[in-house]
């Protein structure tokens, strides 16, 4: 049959929906040909796993040799309550440790804050000083596994801490690996969790990124986020091009501040969400490797082929659990972290079935896991490397993707950069209208979402969930106490005025905030300190 | 409505007071229109605060600024209100107001009162009902009535007749647009702001703006003063308070205080009138019926309403006297 | 009766994710209620200070951090301390529904789970904000008083 013959074959076909899209918006064809590939050059274009331009995979051999790390994250209560969790998930097979902070901890307060109350463990673990860093690791050696912690504002303190607990162990910052997220650009933009203005922000960033280069090599410094971008309620491009934006910035803040990029670039590394819309969700992640590697080569001249690779770790999406039956939350979460494997992820987190009520309990955790571990050893996906590379449909998503993505990068660089563009709200408006528009879409029936508008149950089932105790916060705040009491605080004062004198004379903080820890300041006295120097943020509102 | 007599009337004593509570539930029921008689009873309280009106585009930092000046004066113990006005929907009606965000901790403060208006429908950068609103909080005490405007852009000319003293402010990257705007600006503001100092270009665009605006006196005896502030950092906000101080004396010391305000009471008034007879003219005199046929005749040209209009006025005029 | 319903959106504590109250907020925007949004990181005592200045009938707070049992507790206090308990408390997020039960009995009047439609929202203050028929949104308040009284004896 000849292709004209059956695209009017097609057309008189009834469709069973108005339109079809991705769950973005971009339009959907019935059918991809060849034709729509006929513009790749495949040496060009897509090339070989782990030769440029990277997109069919950043490593030779892919999960044939290694398979992807799987990394619950996870943290609740105490460090206590959370160091058990983590030898248990240890133990269940789980290759790496993900930290989940508590609010204030992220916002870089102390427990006995005002206004940390009732916050204190709930959302994650409760760190107030090396004391509780000490005890979030007991009994796990620093050498055997990598550790990654959501921290953003406050995360030169909480690295430093984490040498410091590597010392203790008697390990060398050398050795040690993991991830401080670090993004502070995505925070401004979407997960809002800031304490300085942007400016300090980015010279913090730089001191980390220069730090780690000299002393803590293993370390990546940066996780540049579109999770919390695409969680915001962003579309799939939208992530794509501000998460990869915000990337090209901290490279052009590195360079600015001295740093030769192939030094620090291979260190940058990234985050993404996994979302519902399967092959939109593939095309995203290769699309991504595609931009990276060329803008690194041809625009930020990196010449180290490590600083062109786009490493990235995903989370499946966690806006789009639901809180009506909640076991369909397994089967959406297992699709979703197919996506992430086949868009080729070197690290995946995947929810828990009763996220949206609560922490996940151990059972729900276990199961989460246990996805990932049917995909690995069950379903044979990890047999071949980007079994989709040469579809017509995900190649030519990935192009629509790619070009897109350009497009918002002219658009961001006419406003003078990201920075300028947040003080504009230029993202944040652009976030929530297309938040606002598929809240719309799903009232009016145009999208679905399964047990929320069709498919509905009337009965809500009871599910089991975790509860962190009020007593958590009161232990916490005793504890603390406790310690202010037994630190020598005239060396704490001490420390903490260099700290303020090396943010005053514009110097490195990495050295004086490691000397703080030392002495046991908490991350609120730190952040307190520098917030005198910097000042706070103020974000521009706008619908 | 029962609920607003019942809350006004007992408590035009603790309006006087400064009553938070009830100052918000005045407020909202002249907004809703439905406040002439309590107006009635509380003008003879009014007239004691100043009225300042900030104006400037969108993003210029106006809530920002005036946050600082708010605090600024609440430090010299004076009693503060605000008025922020943003936009309503023209589809919905309904409204965002966002310009609160900047104030919250503020808010906290004994005295001062803070309010967010929707502009529902009204153009030229206020509400309908932002004048009456000023004179509530005037009555509750305020010495101070500050008064944000919406900020679409253009030149908003409203405001200069509701406050004593206006301030336009401007940003760096509002430059280009000057130009366009200088008659206007010039015709409404006392005294103009470059906030957003911190930024490139604001020593530029201070000096482009006294070059402009040198040798034209608005007034006689009154420099415009143009200044340069940092909102955020709170910087230059004393410099303006003070040039707020002396135009105030200025205004007070030449009698043009007592004559413009006069001159608004008297454009107010006037107003008020319109607004009764636009209202009188809608319900009652012309007959349904009578409007249908008219259209009627307009459209096949039998009749042209400059003569409907002459004759039905003159109906009115005979009618109420 | 009022011209138009005023409520106030607000997001009480740490957490910054905004997404559902923004579109909670747009939504009322747009089914023509006046929405004074007061932004991230609030205390609990400006809420209750703007709501009142604002003179709303609703206050509608997303907490998705867990403080809930913390937060709605005290602004009820607060809207009590300022005799302002006519104003009707609304809330979203990610709740626990034991923890729905318990705030719902100590007097938040609604609470909506993840996944509600905005228009389910618009309905539900649409319709606990207007007062044509009597008894009037006092009496109502007195009734309940009564009711609440007799329940704790
Ligand atoms: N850099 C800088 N930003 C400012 C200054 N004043 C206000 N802003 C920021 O400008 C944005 C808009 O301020 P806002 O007061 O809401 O402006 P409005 O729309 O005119 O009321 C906010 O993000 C403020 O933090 C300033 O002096 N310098
Ligand atoms: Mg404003």
């Amino acid at each position: 049959m000849k292709k004209e013959e059956w695209n009017e074959k097609v057309k008189s076909c009834e469709e069973r929906q108005v339109e079809f899209t991705t769950v973005s918006g971009l339009p959907v064809r019935v059918l991809y040909t060849p034709d729509d590939i006929a513009d790749i050059e495949y040496d060009r274009d897509l090339g070989y796993p782990g030769a440029f331009p990277y997109v069919r995979g950043v490593y030779t051999n892919m999960y044939r040799g290694r398979l992807w790390t799987m990394r619950q994250f996870s943290g609740f209560g105490t460090a206590r309550d959370t160091n058990r969790r983590y030898k248990y998930l240890l133990k269940h097979g789980q290759t790496g440790l993900s930290v989940a902070f508590d609010f204030p901890t992220l916002y870089g307060r102390d427990s006995d804050d005002s206004f940390s109350r009732g916050e204190v463990g709930k959302c994650g673990v409760a760190i107030d000083s090396l004391r509780d860093m000490e005890i979030l690791f007991r009994g796990i050696p620093l050498d055997r596994i990598s550790t990654s912690m959501t921290i953003n504002p406050p995360a030169a303190m909480l690295l430093a801490m984490y040498i410091a607990v590597g010392e203790k162990q008697g390990l060398p910052p050398r050795i040690l690996t993991g991830t401080i997220q670090n993004d502070m650009l995505k925070e401004y933009q979407a997960q809002k969790t800031w304490i300085y203005p942007p400016g300090p922000s980015m010279k913090i960033i730089s001191d980390i990124l220069a730090y780690c280069c000299e002393h803590v090599p293993k370390w990546n410094t940066i996780s540049i986020s579109g999770y919390h971008i695409r969680e915001a309620g962003s579309t799939a491009l939208q992530e794509l091009a501000f998460t990869l934006k915000n990337g090209f910035t901290y490279v052009e803040h590195g360079i600015k501040a001295g740093l030769s990029v192939d030094k620090f670039a291979p260190r940058l590394s990234f985050f993404f969400n996994a979302h519902l819309d399967f092959f939109e969700e593939i095309a995203k992640y290769r699309a991504a490797r595609r931009i990276w590697a060329r803008m690194m080569r041809e625009k930020y001249n990196a010449e180290d082929p490590r600083s062109y690779l786009m490493r990235f770790h995903t989370q499946t999406a966690g806006c789009t659990l639901t809180a009506q039956q909640p076991e369909n939350n397994i089967i959406r979460t297992a699709y979703q972290a197919l996506s992430a494997v086949l868009g080729g992820t070197q690290s995946l987190h995947t929810n828990s079935m009763d996220e949206t009520y609560a922490l996940p309990t151990e059972k729900s955790a276990k199961i989460a896991l246990r996805t990932q571990q049917l995909l690995a050893y069950e379903s044979g996906v990890a047999n071949t490397i980007d079994p989709l590379g040469g579809s017509y449909y995900v190649e030519s998503l990935t192009n629509e993707l790619e070009k897109g993505a350009y497009e918002y990068f002219t658009k961001i660089d006419k406003m003078g950069g990201v920075i300028p563009a947040i003080e504009k709200g230029f993202f944040q408006k652009e976030i929530s209208r297309s938040a606002y528009s598929y809240q719309k879409a799903l009232e009016r029936k145009q999208k679905y979402h399964v047990g929320v508008n069709v498919f509905e149950e009337e009965e809500r089932p009871e599910i089991e969930i975790l509860k962190i105790s009020r007593q958590v916060e009161k232990v916490q705040i005793q504890e603390l106490r406790k310690l202010r009491k037994q630190r020598n605080n005239k060396r704490v004062r001490e420390k903490l005025r260099m700290l303020r004198k090396a943010a005053e004379d514009g110097e490195s903080l990495m050295p004086r905030i490691l000397d703080c820890v030392r002495e046991y300041a908490t991350i609120g006295e730190m952040c307190n300190t520098l917030k005198e120097e910097y000042g706070i943020y103020h974000e521009p509102i706008i619908f | 409505m029962e609920r607003f007599r019942a809350v006004c009337m007992n408590d035009i004593k603790s309006l006087l007071k400064g009553d938070k509570r009830v100052i918000a539930r005045i407020v909202s029921a002249v907004e809703d229109g439905k406040g002439e008689d309590l107006l009635e009873s509380i003008f003879p309280h009014t007239g004691r605060s100043f009225h300042i009106g900030i104006t400037g585009p969108p993003g210029a930092g106006k809530s920002t600024l005036v946050t600082s000046i708010a605090k600024r004066l609440l430090g010299c113990d004076k009693k503060v209100g605000i008025i922020a006005v943003d936009p309503s929907s023209p589809f919905s009606g309904g409204a965002l107001l966002g310009d609160r965000i900047r104030m919250t901790d503020l808010a906290l403060k004994d005295n001062i009162f803070i309010r967010s208006m929707a502009s529902r429908g009204s153009m030229g950068g206020l509400a309908q009902a932002t004048k009456d609103v000023a004179l509530v909080l005037d009555a509750a005490g305020m010495d101070y009535v500050l008064i944000e405007t919406i900020g679409v852009g253009q030149v908003e000319l409203d405001i200069a007749q509701v406050c004593d003293t206006t301030i336009v402010v401007l940003v760096p990257e509002s430059g280009d647009s000057i130009q366009a705007m200088k008659a206007g600006l010039l015709e409404i503001a006392d005294i103009m702001v470059v906030n957003k100092g911190d930024r490139e270009g604001s020593e530029r665009l201070v000096s482009e703006l006294k070059f402009a605006f040198e040798m034209r006196e608005k007034e006689a005896g009154w420099d415009l003063p143009i200044l340069k502030t940092t909102a955020i950092k709170d910087e230059g906000i004393e410099e303006l308070v003070l040039a707020l101080e002396s135009h105030e004396k200025h205004l007070t010391k030449t009698g043009k205080l007592e004559q413009e305000r006069k001159k608004k009471l008297l454009l107010r008034m006037h107003e008020l009138i319109e607004r009764r007879i636009r209202v009188h003219l809608q319900k009652k005199v012309i007959p349904e019926n009578e409007i249908k046929q008219l259209m009627e005749s307009m459209y096949k040209r039998q009749l042209n309403p400059y003569r409907v209009a002459k004759k039905i006025a003159r109906r009115i005029i005979r009618g109420s006297r | 009766m009022r011209g138009k319903i005023r409520v106030l959106v607000g997001k009480p504590g740490l957490d910054g994710h905004d997404r559902g109250a923004k579109v909670v907020a747009a939504a009322l925007r747009d089914a023509g209620m006046e929405v004074i949004y007061t932004g991230l990181h609030q205390t609990c005592e400006s809420i209750v200070e703007a709501a009142v200045q604002e003179d709303v009938q609703v206050i509608g707070l997303s907490v998705l951090s867990g403080a809930h049992m913390t937060i709605f507790p005290k602004v009820l206090k607060l809207l009590k301390a300022k005799k302002a308990t006519d104003i009707l408390v609304i809330g979203g997020g990610i709740i626990p529904i034991d923890d729905m039960k318990k705030l719902q009995r100590i007097g938040v009047r609604m609470l909506f789970g993840p996944g509600t439609p905005t228009s389910e929202i618009v309905d539900w203050i649409r319709s606990n904000t207007s007062e044509p028929k009597k008894p009037s949104r006092r009496a109502k308040r007195s009734v309940k008083k009564r009711v609440t009284k007799k329940r704790k004896k």
